[in-house]
């Protein structure tokens, strides 16, 4: 059971205390968009093994989405940062570099 | 024969007698005894039947590793199947029954299975019970299910209490034998707080069995002062009878602790389920020896040499006179030796390697033990006890040399350690050449949310077989688990532990190399699922190459003892079959927990009405009081409908539909979610998050909205009230109020966080009221205090006041049809508001209904209740709501989605009301229609019905459903097959049925 912590309360917590909301980052494709896009919108996703950046909410605490970027494969958790960015800040970039130096931010 | 010996028995008290029953039979054991040894000393050897052949069986260990000796221990409402006997403590008045024969244990019918067991090979059920496809269910599995299985299931809800418990440590160590004392010593001494578990009731592990000499002295004297320094030590805390039962992801252990079960009168929770949080963890889980396959290694008397030594040693019991040992390691002569001095005679000690020139081959010796090197055990004779052992070359095909009579046969394969809770989580294991074992790779542990290994093995469950080496591995492991945790501990040397070396083990699969079928299929590597040898090559033969696939073909390791004994061996004949090494096959998976625990453990306090707590509304003491039928609604309880002395339920229901449609009635609405949405960009917001046009209502007035996903799919829908420029409350459903509050949240904080909009969820804040009917608004006007005409307080409009002296919220809404009020008021006057409806209404004939009127009232009106009409697959179009969707807006939550092609198509699933050709006829709920055939020549679907009821106001059944292309159906008959050569016929119609044009809600 994974240990996370939220980055708007400050509070760390079990896994069963949040609430796992999938792939983070995705970019929202409305009407306009071409079918190809809005299908990979709903139903693409990455689903690495190895870094990862996902949306959890702190369900049973303040109720706040955060993200994670975290290792699918050895469950390290490199940070939690805001959900109000679409891209990964630079700390959590740092962070990861520090522990997968082969690590490189997708395009 | 098996008896109780004068000397040894260092956990028993000889002093006292204890009196059991076994079968009803009422026997006698010692304190201290578990109850595996109080039978043996009782003379009872045979305590169970395996689960195929119903052999008869004996134990073959003495600890939790234990496969034969399973008993349905207590009695009533406190019975428990499938107990080991071999840990279960023994107390005054123990109950125990052996489980799995009949009608007997000493006489079992069953066993005929084994005398066919040539006939019932690996797979046999997959292959055997193949066709035809209605013998499985009514004649196959009836008699397999029969015929098979451990104990039985209790009778009766279990009488005991369970509980779950927390606990935050720096270190948790698990097993308090040598390794993990002294593993815990080191951690404590630093100053980490501790967490030992053991989950026997003595602490010392093998130190109470085995000769071990530390720091120059007998065991024992550091053990005493061990257990008194760890007790003496505030930040440590030991806990015996507590197994460390499963480890999880980022340090998370689960601990199962038997409270009671060993005493005889008990109060207070029975067993205790702790969830643990630690930063490391140590195994000191030690090791457990491995049988040997040889012919006959399970008849009843055949032991692993260890638990044979552990029998007489701690409990002064023996299963024979006469034992022989066999073995391939120095160790099992230990058992030779304790026997011996234990005035117990061992006729031979057979060794399968070439050599036995240790210390320990030397003192058996020494003793006038006869040892044969080289040989084997051919055949093990006897039925339901060991007679004799016929004596082989191990390296020939079994030709038999000398057969030797017998009682009891100890036998050692070498040891395993015990790796499970490292590789519960993913610590990796590497193959030991020497020592013919997997052991943790230390290279290759569980990470935990800093990537740093969290779990380190102590002692044997390291691999560290011999004491000495045990000791100094147990020590550096306390001390790394304390140094990663932020304490500085000791440098100093750790204790000495001596005791006599070994020579090396010799890896021995097969016994003898060369055994025959005949020898092969007798040879069982899996004791409780009777898997033997011949199984796993006839696995191997037929392709099933994965380990994972032999596992499940030939079900080794599946019993409830997880294959702690059976898959070493049964991995290397695997591997021989497949001409494969056995760390290229592979274990399987290890899983929690490490053995059974208990459901009751599992579920804590959790049971009963607190199972799941219960959501009542602030009326639901008069419902309670007034006789509701009760209907789950979600998370809340809702009365169905009010049934009066000498009604049925379905004139009840029909009573309070014709009181409503006549006089007025009252329903209790408070369930209904409330969300208030509020700020300068609420009205953008919601236009994004429903369907329709939200910003161009106005203050004071409420419109009926539909949320999709971003699927288009339609997911909850509710009366959206504009109470101010800014603030909106949003009904959702009584299910949806916590999801669509979530939602609202989700897309709030993570895709249009610019939004300047606060959301509340205050469902519960406020009691909520239908009041419906003709004369709705006479009995509102009959409380005072605001104008509610129709002038003042149009259909759909909303007002704010007091009614009766009581502040509310009055929307002019209808779910009904008719003319309705629904009256928000604080969550506090909500009983207060109901009883005052009740008693101004009296000359009015009010009368409150239930869930089942308002559903029927709805669907005369053709209304829509989502997870009825909506299943997931449903868009607003599919159900006629188009009008309710908005054309002028650039977005909403699934505009995109309700492009796609599949989503307009002409031919989709649409609303249709039906009416019944028999006006008395009801179709039956999710009934399909059906029209022409399908690429198979059966009745091909086109549709179902959604809502079906008997309409008191029209006085015929009514129905909807969602047909294929229905919108263009109206008029046509459509068949619903519903049984053997029955169909109902029932004509497409509009779903509204009552009172089209809306007259009846708007005066």
């Amino acid at each position: 059971m994974l240990r996370l912590t939220c980055p708007v309360c400050g509070a760390t917590g079990e896994e069963t205390e949040f609430h796992a909301g999938g792939e983070a980052h995705l970019k929202r494709f409305g009407p306009g968009s071409t079918d190809e896009d809005f299908r990979d919108y709903l139903f693409q996703r990455q689903n690495p093994r190895g870094v990862h950046f996902e949306r959890w909410r702190h369900q049973y605490g303040c109720g706040k989405w955060f993200h994670v970027a975290r290792c699918t494969q050895t469950l390290e958790v490199f940070g939690s940062y805001t959900a109000q960015t679409s891209t990964v800040p630079d700390h959590i970039q740092s962070a990861i570099k520090a522990r997968r130096p082969d690590w490189e931010p997708a395009q | 024969m098996s008896t109780r010996i004068q000397s040894g028995g260092r956990l028993i008290d000889r002093s006292r007698k204890i009196g059991f029953t076994f079968n009803g039979q009422r026997l006698t054991g010692h304190p201290g005894d578990t109850l595996a040894s109080a039978l043996l000393g009782s003379g009872q050897v045979l305590m169970g039947r395996s689960f195929k052949y119903h052999r008869p069986r004996g134990p073959v260990g003495a600890g939790s590793e234990e496969p034969n000796a399973l008993m349905g221990l207590g009695q009533g409402a406190h019975f428990e199947p499938n107990q080991r006997a071999t840990v279960a403590e023994l107390h005054d008045g123990l109950a125990a029954t052996s489980q799995n024969h009949w009608p007997s244990l000493d006489m079992d019918v069953g066993a005929l299975n084994a005398a066919m067991s040539r006939f019932f090979p690996a797979g046999f059920y997959y292959k055997t019970f193949m066709a035809p496809r209605s013998a499985w269910k009514h004649v196959f599995e009836p008699v397999i299910r029969k015929a098979a299985g451990l104990g039985k299931a209790p009778t009766q809800p279990d009488a005991d209490r369970y509980e779950y418990f927390y606990a935050y440590v720096d270190v948790l160590v698990v097993g308090g034998g040598m390794a993990g004392l002294q593993a815990a010593l080191e951690a404590g001494r630093a100053g980490a707080r501790v967490l030992l578990l053991e989950q026997t009731a003595h602490l010392g592990g093998r130190l109470l069995s085995d000769e071990v000499e530390i720091d120059g002295q007998p065991s024992d004297i550091w053990l005493a002062a061990a257990v008194a320094e760890l007790q003496g030590m505030d930040n440590v805390t030991i806990r015996t009878r507590m197994m460390g039962a499963g480890v999880y992801d980022h340090g998370y252990v689960t601990g199962y602790e038997r409270l009671t079960d060993h005493l005889e009168n008990a109060t207070g929770p029975r067993h205790r389920l702790w969830r643990i949080r630690t930063d490391r963890i140590v195994t000191a889980t030690g090791a457990i020896e491995r049988p040997l396959s040889f012919a006959g290694n399970d008849v009843p008397g055949v032991m692993l040499a260890a638990a044979l030594r552990d029998y007489v040693t701690l409990y002064g019991v023996t299963p024979g006179d006469r034992t022989v040992v066999v073995t391939n390691n120095d160790d099992a002569y230990r058992t030779a030796i304790a026997l011996k001095l234990a005035g117990l005679e061992v006729p031979v000690i057979l060794d399968a390697r070439d050599a036995a020139i240790g210390p320990l081959p030397r003192q058996a010796r020494d003793l006038g033990i006869r040892v044969e090197v080289g040989k084997g055990v051919a055949s093990v004779k006897g039925g339901k006890k060991v007679e004799a052992v016929e004596i082989c070359s191990q390296a020939g095909e079994g030709t038999v040399l000398e057969t030797i009579p017998c009682d009891a046969v100890a036998m050692s394969g070498g040891w395993s350690p015990v790796v499970h809770l490292w590789s519960h989580c993913g610590g990796k294991l590497v193959w030991d050449v020497d020592q013919a074992h997997f052991r943790p790779d230390a290279s290759r542990p569980p990470t935990d949310h800093n990537g740093a290994g969290y779990v380190i093995t102590a002692g044997s469950a390291s691999g560290a077989l011999l004491s000495g080496d045990a000791m100094q591995d147990a020590a550096a492991a306390g001390r790394r688990a304390a140094a990663e945790v932020g304490f500085i501990p000791s440098e100093g040397d750790a204790p000495t532990a001596m005791a006599e070396p070994e020579e090396p083990v010799q890896p021995v699969w097969m016994m003898p190399a060369g055994a025959s079928y005949k020898l092969r299929s007798k040879a069982f590597l899996d004791f409780q699922n009777d898997v033997k040898v011949s199984d796993v090559q006839l696995a191997a033969q037929e392709g099933f190459e994965s380990v994972e696939h032999a596992k499940r073909y030939t079900t080794l390791g599946m019993a409830t003892d997880q294959g702690k004994l059976s898959n070493i061996n049964g991995l290397a004949v695997l591997a021989d079959s497949l001409g494969t090494t056995i760390p290229q096959v592979g274990t399987t998976t290890f899983r929690p927990p490490y053995t059974p625990i208990s459901m009751g453990a599992i579920a804590g306090e959790a049971r009963g009405a607190i199972f799941k707590p219960t959501r009542k509304s602030p009326i639901d003491g008069w419902h309670d009081e007034n006789d509701a039928v009760w209907e789950p609604v979600a998370d809340w309880r809702r009365p169905y409908t009010y049934r009066r002395a000498g009604e049925t339920t379905e004139q009840a229901v029909h009573r309070e539909i014709r009181n409503t449609r006549t006089n007025v009635g009252l329903l209790d609405a408070s369930t209904l979610g409330k969300i208030l949405v509020k700020g300068p960009d609420a009205a953008k917001f919601l236009d994004l998050i429903y369907t329709n046009m939200m910003s161009s209502l106005k203050p004071g007035r409420c419109r009926y909205g539909l949320m999709c996903t971003e699927n288009g799919f339609l997911f909850d829908d509710g009366v959206v009230v504009r109470l101010s420029e800014d603030s909106f409350l949003c009904h959702t459903t009584s299910g949806g109020s916590d999801g669509v509050h979530a939602w609202m949240e989700e897309w709030l904080q993570t895709e249009w966080w610019d939004l300047e909009v606060f959301t509340s969820n205050v469902t519960e804040q406020f009691a909520q009221v239908a009041v419906v009917g003709p004369k709705a608004r006479q009995l509102l006007e009959s409380l005072g205090g605001m104008d509610v005409s129709k002038e003042a307080l149009s259909f759909m409009g909303y007002a704010e006041g007091e009614l009766g002296g009581i502040p509310a919220r009055v929307f002019r809404i209808s779910f009904s049809g008719e003319l309705s009020y629904e009256i928000g008021v604080p969550a506090s006057y909500g009983r207060a508001f109901w009883d005052m409806l009740l008693e101004k209404g009296a000359a009015l004939g009010v009368m409150p209904y239930g869930t089942e009127a308002l559903h029927v009232m709805r669907a005369e009106k053709g209304f829509i209740m989502i997870g009825d009409e909506t299943d997931g697959t449903v868009t607003p179009h599919d159900l006629a709501l188009g009008w309710a969707v908005s054309k002028k807006k650039e977005d909403f939550i699934g505009k995109r989605a309700l492009q796609r092609p599949d989503m307009i198509r002409a031919d989709r699933k649409q609303l249709v009301g039906l009416a019944t050709e028999d006006p008395a006829t009801v179709l039956p709920d999710g009934a399909h229609a059906v029209a022409g055939v399908n690429e198979y020549g059966d009745p091909k679907t086109i549709g179902h019905v959604t809502s079906t009821y008997f309409s008191p106001t029209m006085e015929r059944s009514i129905a909807m459903a969602l047909i294929d292309g229905g919108a263009g159906r109206m008029g046509e008959v459509l068949e619903f097959p519903v049984g053997k050569d029955s169909v109902i016929r029932a004509t497409v119609v509009d779903p509204v049925f009552y009172d089209k044009a809306g007259e009846r809600q708007d005066v």
